[in-house]
């Protein structure tokens, strides 16, 4: 298949060069790299615009009594006084998580790593599929235009939360939130699921067709493995949600009765009779749970390899490692039903999605570990992607350990639906994902545009957002153990949620300087496009085939032959090697003096070759040859 | 580059060590069998959700009864024998398909658009059967939403769920063999121009046979949960 690759390049020189437009370039362009800068700033736009909804909805929680005339300014009937209407709270909540889950942590996440660093650090010229490539991100974005438009709809945006529950999502007079803005929720997501299956496709078909010579499966980084994961549970999960949405948009348009049963509307009772909210559940769920591992598996993935590189070490266990990553694949699928444990489902149902939710501990206790270990006595470089990876870790610990109590399906009667539901997530997908994702950022910044990020910055963002996040996430534990439900527009009616108010005050508080942490990295980010420090070629001495292509971007990546891969891609402090990393692409015969016999994979001439070399030549001197 | 390589940096040449196709096929096909695999997913979810609902109803609509008619000729008395016709048809719009991939291997470009043709008009004969059928059970009273009131069963909860699912799912498979045929029309086109000709390869045509062949196994399943079950 490496025929064919550089076969399309070819053609696309002939094409390309001659007259490339503005258009062909930065619009509707079919170049791996500008689709992943397309799909990471698209990303972050959203990201921003989901992170001020949510300090939007913090104002409200915080200060419930307040009146922001300011509020009113901007958003008009929705915050009339100056205060946020329920209904506008609710499509707040609804739509930060949509956007956050799906469009920066799934699109802006998946689409901007896998689409770099895929052709990248297999070496190959570009994605099996360029056209649909750009299809996929030019789906994403119109998912994107539409789900930002239904905030010009004067009934509001979707509002039934971001799992979209029936009847709420299904009956369209329901709430506010239920017309229009329903209805631009599922085509948005349809969209969505189109964009997020062509990138699926062409990850898994480039992984496995386009690989160099030599990039056999266990000499792939740990990313690849990831995004390769990630693609395949997105391409076995996201079509069961094209079935709970085509069901509920024939409940919402056609009179059918899919998830609704017995249900009475304003004194009416509705004719839809035999079909029920919790078959929806179930649909939902079997995307729901797999999307969680979407989500964090290539920011998993990203941090094994910023962790080994900025470690000088090789990242502990990989097997270990790609196992485990399968293993969370697998079972990912097996574990939807915890999020029904108190839906009425079977006792003996619940005790088995128990069983198989907490196994989901080991592989990810395995991570964790080895994670741990890559870093004991490492020689640590402490870049801003280094700190996010740690925090990642870190949020990945502290998230993980509540998985296991709401992973108990008697616990989880008193703990669902609280805010300790929402610390648990938000610590171990969404900041430990959104940590990766930043991390991916500063650590192949330098590729993608060719200059460095401004450390200090970095640093400043770092420490901010680390610092906020757990500020903001930490005392909803507790909250959630005292019984405060999530989803509330006000804490102020009942007696035992008073006493909450003042912390509801100090986590806005906190939200809010996090988020205009965020300042920091934008203007690091757009700043350093333009007026950057230059990169050069390996800012951070990396292993990997990606830092062997020339700074300056061009279609086929590599200006001669694909080079060969000759190892893994973690050989950093090799004893006997005079450098603390070997490139991935360096032969075995350049590095006489540190080979070692398993590095041969079998070849039994190698190894004698390697044996005899060892004979002649004294220790001292081998370290002066290489 | 050099000719002479080092025996210490050998590379293996399985068929995983890089530099191929593990499987020998072109990342279209696998992109294909993957789609497939996920639109599988798709119609499993369907067919699950449908045993949810059939078993949790007293009483189901029985197909001998609700299906007896063969539009045009006869109203009732033909249990299954239409859908049996409309299966026929689509089982061997597939053989055509086959027929169709097989001269594309001989590169032998009038057969190709024959059976393409055949193909074709397979799927829009199977269409064709469906809109009477849907028109039929229509026009008895079964719809989105509604069933006739003629119906004797126990459970008429059970007989309103059935009618919505067998629309909808129907449907839904109605739906991919149209864009089935569009794109077969696409290909059949892009015969007649010789773009494979020039290309030297039917590959496409195999490739949408894949799709095809998909469509029509879901059939199988579709008919054995709706008809025979």
């Amino acid at each position: 298949m490496a025929s064919t690759a550089i076969h399309d390049s070819a053609a696309h020189h002939d094409h390309g060069h001659h007259h490339e437009t503005f258009l062909t370039k930065y619009i509707f362009s079919q170049d791996h790299k500008m689709i992943a800068k397309q799909f990471l700033i698209t990303g972050i736009v959203m990201g921003v615009i989901a992170m001020i909804l949510s300090v939007l909805f913090r104002l409200q929680l915080g200060w419930p009594d307040k009146s922001f005339p300011i509020l009113e300014t901007f958003l008009g009937k929705w915050a009339e006084g100056g205060r946020i209407k329920p209904d506008f709270y609710l499509a707040l909540v609804t739509i930060h998580g949509t956007m956050m889950v799906f469009f920066v942590l799934t699109a802006g996440l998946s689409g901007t790593f896998s689409n770099l660093l895929i052709p990248l650090q297999l070496g190959a010229r570009d994605m099996a599929s360029p056209f649909i490539n750009m299809l996929s991100y030019w789906f994403f974005f119109l998912a994107c235009v539409i789900m930002m438009g239904s905030f010009f709809v004067e009934s509001g945006p979707a509002s039934a939360g971001w799992t979209i529950y029936p009847p709420l999502s299904a009956l369209p007079k329901a709430i506010a939130g239920s017309g229009l803005g329903m209805t631009l929720w599922l085509v948005s997501m349809t969209l969505f699921v189109a964009s997020s299956l062509m990138g699926a496709l062409n990850y898994i078909s480039t992984v496995l067709n386009m690989r160099t010579k030599g990039m056999d499966l266990w000499r792939m980084p740990l990313t690849i493995w990831a995004f390769f994961l990630t693609a395949i549970v997105g391409v076995l999960s996201f079509p069961v949600l094209v079935s709970a949405v085509v069901l509920l948009i024939f409940d919402r348009s056609f009179g059918t009765s899919f998830y609704l049963s017995d249900i009475v509307v304003q004194g009416q009772v509705l004719p839809n009779q035999g079909g029920s909210p919790i078959l929806w559940e179930h649909l939902f769920w079997f995307l729901g749970h797999p999307e969680v591992y979407i989500v964090l598996m290539p920011a998993l993935g990203i941090t094994s390899e910023v962790i080994a590189t900025n470690s000088r070490k090789p990242i502990f266990g990989y097997h270990a490692m790609v196992y485990s990553l399968i293993g969370i694949t697998v079972l990912s699928f097996i574990v939807w039903g915890h999020h029904m444990f108190v839906t009425g489902m079977n006792p003996f149902l619940g005790g088995v999605f128990m069983i198989t939710t907490l196994i989901i501990a080991v592989p990810s206790a395995v991570k964790t570990f080895n994670y741990l270990a890559t870093l004991w006595r490492g020689n640590i470089r402490f870049t801003p992607a280094m700190m996010f990876a740690i925090g990642l870790v870190s949020f990945f610990i502290s998230g993980g350990l509540t998985g296991i109590f709401l992973g108990n399906a008697a616990l989880d009667i008193n703990l669902h639906d609280t805010y300790f539901v929402v610390a648990h997530f938000h610590l171990v997908m969404g900041s430990a994902s959104i940590f990766g994702m930043l991390c991916g950022v500063y650590h192949w910044y330098p590729k993608m545009f060719g200059r460095m990020m401004d450390e200090k910055l970095g640093y400043l963002h770092f420490w901010l957002t680390f610092i906020g996040a757990y500020l903001v996430f930490f005392p909803m534990h507790f909250m959630g153990l005292d019984g405060v439900p999530r989803r509330y527009y006000a804490f102020t009616e009942f007696e035992f949620m008073k006493e909450w108010l003042s912390v509801n005050a100090f986590i806005s508080w906190a939200a809010i300087i996090a988020a205009l942490a965020q300042v920091a990295f934008l203007w690091n980010f757009f700043y350093s496009m333009f007026y950057g420090k230059k990169a050069p070629q390996n800012p951070w001495e990396s292993n990997t085939m990606e830092w062997t292509t020339p700074v300056e971007h061009l279609h086929g990546n590599w200006p001669g032959e694909i080079p060969t891969v000759y190892r893994w891609p973690y050989d950093y402090s090799k004893p006997g090697h005079d450098k603390d990393f070997i490139p991935q692409t360096t032969p075995l015969s350049q590095t006489m003096s540190s080979n070692l016999p398993h590095d041969f994979e079998g070849n039994v001439e190698a190894e004698k070759i390697q044996a005899q070399w060892k004979s002649e030549v004294k220790p001292s001197a081998a370290k002066k040859k290489a | 580059m050099s000719t002479t390589v080092s025996p210490l940096d050998r590379v293996k040449t399985g068929a995983w060590n890089g530099g191929k196709s593990p499987f020998d096929v072109e990342y279209g096909k696998i992109m294909m069998w993957f789609f497939l695999l996920s639109d599988a997913f798709t119609f499993s979810a369907f067919l699950i959700y449908y045993g949810a609902q059939r078993f949790s109803k007293l009483t189901w609509p029985d197909p001998d009864v609700v299906f007896q008619s063969i539009p045009g000729i006869a109203d009732h008395g033909y249990p299954l024998v239409f859908v049996g016709i409309m299966t026929f048809i689509l089982i061997m719009s597939s053989v055509t398909m086959v027929l169709a991939v097989e001269a594309g291997h001989r590169n032998a470009k009038k057969e190709v658009v024959n059976w393409m043709i055949w193909t074709i008009v397979g799927g829009l004969m199977f269409l064709g059967c469906q809109a009477l059928e849907w028109t039929h059970l229509h026009h008895e009273g079964y719809w989105w939403g509604s069933f006739p009131a003629s119906y004797t069963g126990v459970d008429t909860i059970g007989a309103l769920q059935f009618a919505n699912l067998f629309f909808t799912i129907t449907g839904f498979h109605g739906f991919h063999v149209f864009t089935g045929v569009l794109i077969n029309i696409i290909i059949l086109s892009m015969t007649l121009a010789g773009v494979f000709e020039k290309r030297g390869s039917y590959l496409m045509v195999e490739k949408v046979g894949l799709y095809w062949h998909f469509v029509d196994l879901v059939w199988v399943f579709v008919f054995t949960f709706f008809y025979l079950v």
